[in-house]
């Protein structure tokens, strides 16, 4: 029995961290975009479109680094393109937001086609589990450069958000755009920032994609990773910190199906996969309410209204 | 110039126009890649209308696009963005499959009506699930729709390379090919199956059901006011989830005659994102039934013409995804331009 649940155990809490990287950075991306009252789902382009970047940027220069860069500038830009329209007089967010998630993932397709062989630097792990034996454990253990990077992007967006001036107007525009326009405020300007620096920080969800795991670029890499992160918003109730946790979880969850295959359990394969988009479902069924808007959520928030 | 006119002409021009920018933009694209922007022009509209074979490709592709399309364009009717058509179809396709393995069919064309029933029956489903749990849970439309998408995409995965799966299927997992007798055939004189009969039928019912009927009527009230529609007693409820199992009807009848008239049994192939163009048709169509017959037609043209490209020039096979993208971008972009339409002379309608 033990041989079982022991490796598997070991293979969900290491897959917490390495599947849920994606979705921290994605989380987090969105927390930002809706906290100033925007929903972008083009996040999931981003995701794809980055991921290649990251890794064209990565083979290209011979430095993953340099790939993690270019991710980010990529996710931007792209991002860019939903904060710029969106901000024109009657263009739906919700809309604009399918339309750049597929503009996203056809110009990936498009540029990453030449990509699909080669290999590239990978980003090196650290290394944590050092001192066991065990070599479950230390697959465990070997952890994403990026993971750290996005706990504290998470501590400082909580922070941030709560305490600045900065946060503040954020938060101003997302509650109420016309209060904000009383101040002088450029509502537009302010989303936009914040729907491209949430470009930027999916962007690195995407790096950590095809330069740590799965580490190669491919069409089927993301398969919808970017919208559950975006619903993994609304668990967290637009909480950078909880967008930490809520992103373990699903990862964990995600975990579990590759986890159960390495011991030889291969039957239902694609049933753990359906795990993360059932329990999302599950969880938007039991947090939402029909009459009120959520508990957290910027009420300038279209999915609010 | 009455107004109605001109927000008539406003109402086709902005598409059209969208769509020749993205023709633009794709030409410039192409050209930074180092392809000839006018020989990716010209081979667009070969491989989509250059003579019959090129016609008959992109009819074929039209018809599922018309399906699907109208699982987004129905519910927008209702105000709901339900964009998880590719879902609908996969269980229309799924559902299709399993009839044979459920129940003994019965040959020739009553048992294709039972598959096709049973399609209708799975599409509307799917949609029903989604509309429900916005009206009774208050879940956003948009994203349950793409999770329920994922997630019976695994399911029919599961399905197929598990408990269905023909052990015949070596290489590409599929469930036991339909009967001979089942299989739907193509138009006569032509090679477009009849799916593209339905969809122009649905797309005309449903533009009659919008326009003429109470019911129809009451779906679109709900859908531009909400408030007033509750004022007068309409049952939101009803009208918003009944708008969703038509369109994940539409949707799931496209997945039906995916496997009946195309692929001949389920497998991998059924999922190749004309739930996803369905999208894009049903924006540039702006939610008209009627208009997506044209509209479907037109971006199928482009899907048929993406495998010329490939051929002749090498482009990648995203090429078509890429056009499509932009066009998608600019379509919502154009938005801003609805109401600014005057004519010399005449004041700016979007003032009054």
């Amino acid at each position: 029995m033990n041989d079982i649940v022991l490796p598997v155990l070991w293979a969900v809490l290491g897959g917490a961290i390495r599947v849920g990287t994606p979705f921290l950075f994605v989380s987090l991306g969105e927390c930002l975009t809706e906290q100033s009252g925007r929903i972008n789902l083009g996040l999931e382009g981003v995701l794809v479109l980055s991921s290649m970047a990251a890794f064209g940027g990565a083979y290209l220069s011979g430095s993953a680094w340099a790939g993690v860069a270019l991710a980010m500038v990529a996710g931007a830009l792209l991002a860019g393109v939903h904060g710029v329209l969106c901000g024109l007089r009657r263009v739906n967010d919700i809309a604009m937001g399918i339309a750049v998630m597929m503009l996203g993932t056809g110009l990936a397709f498009y540029l990453g086609k030449p990509l699909i062989q080669p290999q590239a630097p990978t980003l090196q792990p650290i290394v944590l589990g050092g001192a066991s034996s065990s070599a479950q454990l230390q697959a465990a253990l070997s952890i994403n450069p990026l993971f750290p990077i996005g706990v504290v992007i998470a501590l400082a967006l909580a922070w941030l958000l709560a305490n600045t001036r900065w946060g503040l107007i954020v938060r101003m525009v997302g509650d109420s755009s016309d209060a904000a326009r009383a101040q002088g405020i450029s509502v537009n300007r302010v989303r936009t920032s914040t729907t491209m620096a949430g470009g930027a920080i999916a962007g690195l969800g995407g790096a950590s994609l095809t330069l740590f795991y799965p580490g190669s670029w491919n069409e089927l890499l993301s398969s919808g990773q970017g919208l559950i992160a975006i619903a993994l918003v609304i668990f967290a109730r637009w909480r950078p910190l909880a967008c930490l946790w809520a992103s373990l979880l699903f990862g964990g969850a995600g975990a579990l199906g590759p986890a159960l295959q390495s011991v030889g359990i291969n039957s239902a394969y694609y049933l753990f996969n359906a795990v993360p988009y059932a329990l999302t479902l599950l969880i938007l069924i039991l947090a939402c309410t029909p009459h009120r808007r959520l508990q957290g959520a910027p009420s300038e928030l279209s999915v609010q209204r | 110039m009455s107004p109605r006119t001109l927000a008539a002409i406003e109402a086709a021009a902005l598409p059209i126009l969208a769509v020749a920018a993205a023709l633009l933009a794709f030409g410039l694209f192409a050209a930074w890649g180092g392809y000839p922007p006018l020989e990716v022009w010209r081979l667009l509209f070969v491989g989509a209308f250059g003579d019959a074979f090129s016609w008959q490709n992109s009819l074929q592709r039209a018809a599922p696009l018309m399906l699907t399309a109208l699982c987004v364009a129905i519910p927008a009717q209702a105000g709901l963005m339900v964009i998880g058509g590719e879902g609908a179809l996969v269980v229309g396709a799924l559902a299709t499959a399993a009839m044979p393995y459920l129940l003994a069919v019965p040959a020739g064309i009553a048992g294709t009506g039972l598959l096709l029933v049973a399609a209708i029956l799975g599409g509307a489903a799917f949609g029903a699930l989604i509309g429900a749990m916005r009206q009774w849970r208050g879940v956003n439309e948009t994203i349950s729709g793409l999770l329920l998408a994922y997630l019976v995409i695994n399911l029919f995965k599961h399905v197929v390379e598990g408990p269905m799966r023909d052990p015949a299927s070596l290489n590409k997992p599929s469930t036991r090919p339909l009967e001979e007798s089942l299989l739907i055939g193509t138009l006569p004189g032509m090679d477009v199956h009849w799916g593209l009969v339905w969809g122009v039928i649905a797309c005309a019912a449903a533009s009659l059901w919008l326009l003429l009927t109470t019911h129809g009527f009451a779906t679109r009230v709900v859908g531009g006011n909400p408030r007033a529609a509750g004022l007068v007693g309409l049952p939101a409820h009803r009208l918003v989830i009944t708008a969703c199992a038509l369109g994940g009807a539409a949707a799931g009848l496209a997945g039906g005659f995916e496997v009946a008239a195309v692929h001949t049994a389920a497998n991998a192939s059924v999922i190749s994102g004309l739930g996803y163009a369905g999208i894009l048709v049903s924006f540039v169509a702006r939610h008209q039934p009627l208009a997506i017959i044209p509209v479907a037609i037109v971006l199928g043209g482009f899907g048929a013409a993406g495998s010329l490209l490939q051929r002749r020039l090498g482009m990648p096979d995203a090429s078509v995804q890429v056009l499509l993208g932009f066009a998608f971008v600019l379509i919502l972009a154009a938005e801003v331009g609805r109401g600014r339409l005057r004519w010399p002379g005449s004041r700016s309608r979007s003032a009054a």
